[in-house]
């Protein structure tokens, strides 16, 4: 064994990547596959994987993101959140609201300055709001869509919206000590709420219509979505990457250990001097902030957003693939929400053959909820490290040199 | 001696039951203390009681020189006061090594930004090797610490504890399940810890509390029975009935 001193003074010099090689591994591997989507897609080479597909492998991406927040918080933290998709959701809205908002600006001027008489700007305000607000019976503009004429403004909300929700919540939560299921329950209610509150008409965002039309780009009217759609790949692709970059640099080093400190013994980190509290604060609130980057990168590609999509089962999904992938290393969470989310496109898209059994065939559309749910029990007995541990174990030969490197 | 910590007329009611009893017990620095005293005493109360997890119902705990209270200082303020603490039971890290369990535990700025942007020095791992030395795990310093034995554990806390460089060490009851080997290299580890600061240890182990050749406060329901040197209240007729006499 190496003694500690040329350990840490060899760590020293070497860069975050060198001494981090599963990251290194990890954005090969991203940037390998990025490759090979540009390659094969219809707009940059060879025409093999259809639009509507790439847009599913870029909105994937976005799905792994979200599950490496959510590892971060839960697998490494020990904060089972079931509300991290609330903040994907806002972070969709947010910069749904402007891709509506500009959209539909382009859409009136064009048909207003068809008109012998030049519109007002209030005229055109006035035929936005009636186009985007018609179906809930309403015309005027709510106030929270007082930057949504603003692209850097409501990207800043992308961040800002869900950040102080986070702060907020998670200040009151912790504060009082709320911990475990009490937490998770919380957190449900949270994003319940949430998602009731945009349900209703009058909650300026268009009740269970929610905002449509997000895959059309303003300023980008005659670009084909062939195009658009290896764009946001892309953007997905880097997100992903520099999302892990982050996070592994978080949950290394001694703030890692703290963190991993918390999730394993709280009280003993409060003796040791650290405020817990401060540290779960920024845990949850870097991962909400990461979720909503992830979901502002989602919903353009799947072109719509509406309430349900922040339902409270939409977050126990992402602990289901967060647990299926193996929480507690991040590419356990990219294991599993590629594959999980894959398998269940393929599944409920009517992919899989339906089986029939003489007197019943199981029709996989209604049956995959049952698969997946059984398959979440199957881990959660028989291999608690889930599909990352398997991972682990061909990979890895665990010597006790590899732990103390940290 | 100076003061360092005082207790001073505290009670503690658990749903109506009196665990601290108007309780008042002072310490110096340096000091080294055994606190001794039957099953259901109150002497993890006590330490709870100074290091924040139980707030009593009345009474003071002031600390220092200047006599600032403990009572309204969360358990990390306190801490970092100076207060380490071991607890009964081996609470160590198990998931992480030795040298990461000490890093933790090692004094520095203990805000999330300065976590984040800290760095191993050079110094730092050199007070590392230091404690691993002096806690005899200087071999153990790259395993988890679930790995460790018992004896081992129950080092690493106490390590953990003067990697702090407290003022004041409450250790609760650290050679429970030790071998009489291990034993008397906790009571060495000890000893030498009380050269520099405070330190408080709770233990049932008479043999143990001996060998620590200090004063001893014997606790009884929550309050203070007697106090001296240990031939001095093995001697006294209460202990005797309520204590040693069982
Ligand atoms: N959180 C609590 N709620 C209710 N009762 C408690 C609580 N903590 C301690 N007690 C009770 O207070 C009394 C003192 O407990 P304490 O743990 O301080 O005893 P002790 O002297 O450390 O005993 P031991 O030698 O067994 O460790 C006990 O009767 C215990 O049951
Ligand atoms: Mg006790």
């Amino acid at each position: 064994m190496p003694s500690l001193s040329t350990q840490t003074s060899g760590a020293g010099r070497k860069t975050f990547l060198a001494q981090h090689p599963s990251v290194m591994w990890f954005l090969l591997a991203l940037a390998l596959f990025t490759l090979g989507v540009t390659v094969l897609a219809e707009a940059t080479g060879a025409g093999l994987i259809s639009t509507s597909f790439v847009k599913t492998l870029g909105k994937t991406l976005c799905l792994c993101l979200v599950a490496i927040a959510m590892d971060v918080v839960w697998g490494y933290c020990g904060i089972l959140s079931l509300g991290h998709m609330a903040f994907f959701g806002i972070g969709g809205y947010a910069i749904g609201m402007w891709l509506m908002y500009a959209r539909t600006e382009i859409i009136v001027r064009d048909s207003l300055l068809a008109a012998p008489i030049p519109p007002t700007p209030q005229e055109i305000t006035d035929g936005i709001g009636t186009q985007i607000f018609g179906v809930v019976g309403s015309a005027e503009f709510p106030l929270i869509w007082a930057f949504a004429d603003s692209f850097a403004l409501q990207l800043l909300m992308v961040i800002l919206v869900p950040g102080l929700l986070a702060l907020v919540f998670g200040w009151l939560a912790f504060r009082s000590r709320v911990t475990g299921v009490y937490l998770s329950i919380l957190t449900q209610a949270m994003t319940l709420a949430l998602s009731l509150y945009l349900f209703q008409n009058d909650s300026g965002l268009r009740g269970n219509n929610g905002l449509s039309g997000l895959q059309n780009i303003p300023g980008f009217e005659t670009v084909s979505q062939d195009a658009i759609s290896i764009g946001f790949f892309w953007a997905s692709a880097v997100a992903l990457g520099l999302g892990y970059v982050l996070f592994a640099f978080v949950v290394s080093g001694k703030m890692g250990s703290v963190v991993r400190g918390i999730r394993d013994n709280e009280a003993r980190v409060r003796f040791l001097g650290y405020h817990v509290e401060s540290y779960k604060l920024f845990v949850f609130t870097l991962t909400a902030i990461v979720a909503a980057i992830a979901g502002a990168l989602y919903y353009p590609q799947a072109g719509i957003i509406n309430p349900a999509e922040i339902a409270p089962i939409a977050s126990i999904y992402l602990a289901v693939w967060v647990a299926i992938g193996g929480r507690g290393r991040l590419y356990g969470a990219v294991i599993g929400a590629a594959f999980v989310s894959l398998v269940s496109s393929w599944f409920t898209g009517g992919g899989a053959p339906d089986v029939e059994l003489g007197i019943y065939t199981i029709k996989w559309t209604d049956w995959w909820l049952v698969l997946l749910g059984l398959s979440f029990v199957a881990v959660t007995l028989f291999f608690p490290q889930g599909i990352g541990g398997l991972f682990d174990r061909l990979v890895r030969n665990p010597t006790p040199d590899a732990e103390g490197q940290k | 001696m100076k003061r360092l910590l005082e207790v001073s007329g505290v009670s503690v009611t658990f749903d109506g039951f009196r665990a601290i009893n108007n309780l008042s017990i002072q310490i110096g620095q340096p000091e080294l203390r055994a606190v001794i005293g039957p099953n259901g005493a109150g002497k993890t109360t006590f330490m709870d009681i100074i290091t924040g997890k139980t707030r009593p119902d009345s009474g003071t705990v002031t600390w220092g020189e200047k006599g600032v209270s403990l009572l309204a200082m969360s358990e990390s303020q306190i801490a970092r006061l100076g207060i380490g603490r071991k607890f009964q039971k081996p609470t160590v890290f198990e998931a992480q090594t030795v040298s990461e369990n000490l890093g933790l535990a090692l004094k520095n700025r203990r805000g999330p930004l300065d976590v984040l942007m800290y760095r191993r020095s050079r110094r730092d791992t050199a007070r590392i090797g230091e404690i691993a030395e002096e806690i005899g795990l200087s071999a153990q310093l790259a395993r988890p610490a679930g790995q460790l034995s018992h004896g081992q554990k129950q080092w690493l806390e106490i390590g953990m504890l003067l990697a702090q460089d407290p003022q004041l060490l409450l250790v609760d009851e650290p050679a429970a399940g030790m071998t009489p080997s291990e034993r008397e290299h906790t009571t060495d580890l000890l000893r030498r810890a009380a050269e520099t600061c405070a330190v408080v240890v709770v233990e049932h182990d008479m043999e143990f509390v001996r060998r620590l050749e200090c004063k001893v406060t014997v606790l009884h329901e929550g309050a203070v029975l007697a106090e001296g040197s240990l031939s001095h209240v093995t001697r006294n007729q209460d202990v005797i009935d309520v204590y040693l006499g069982r």
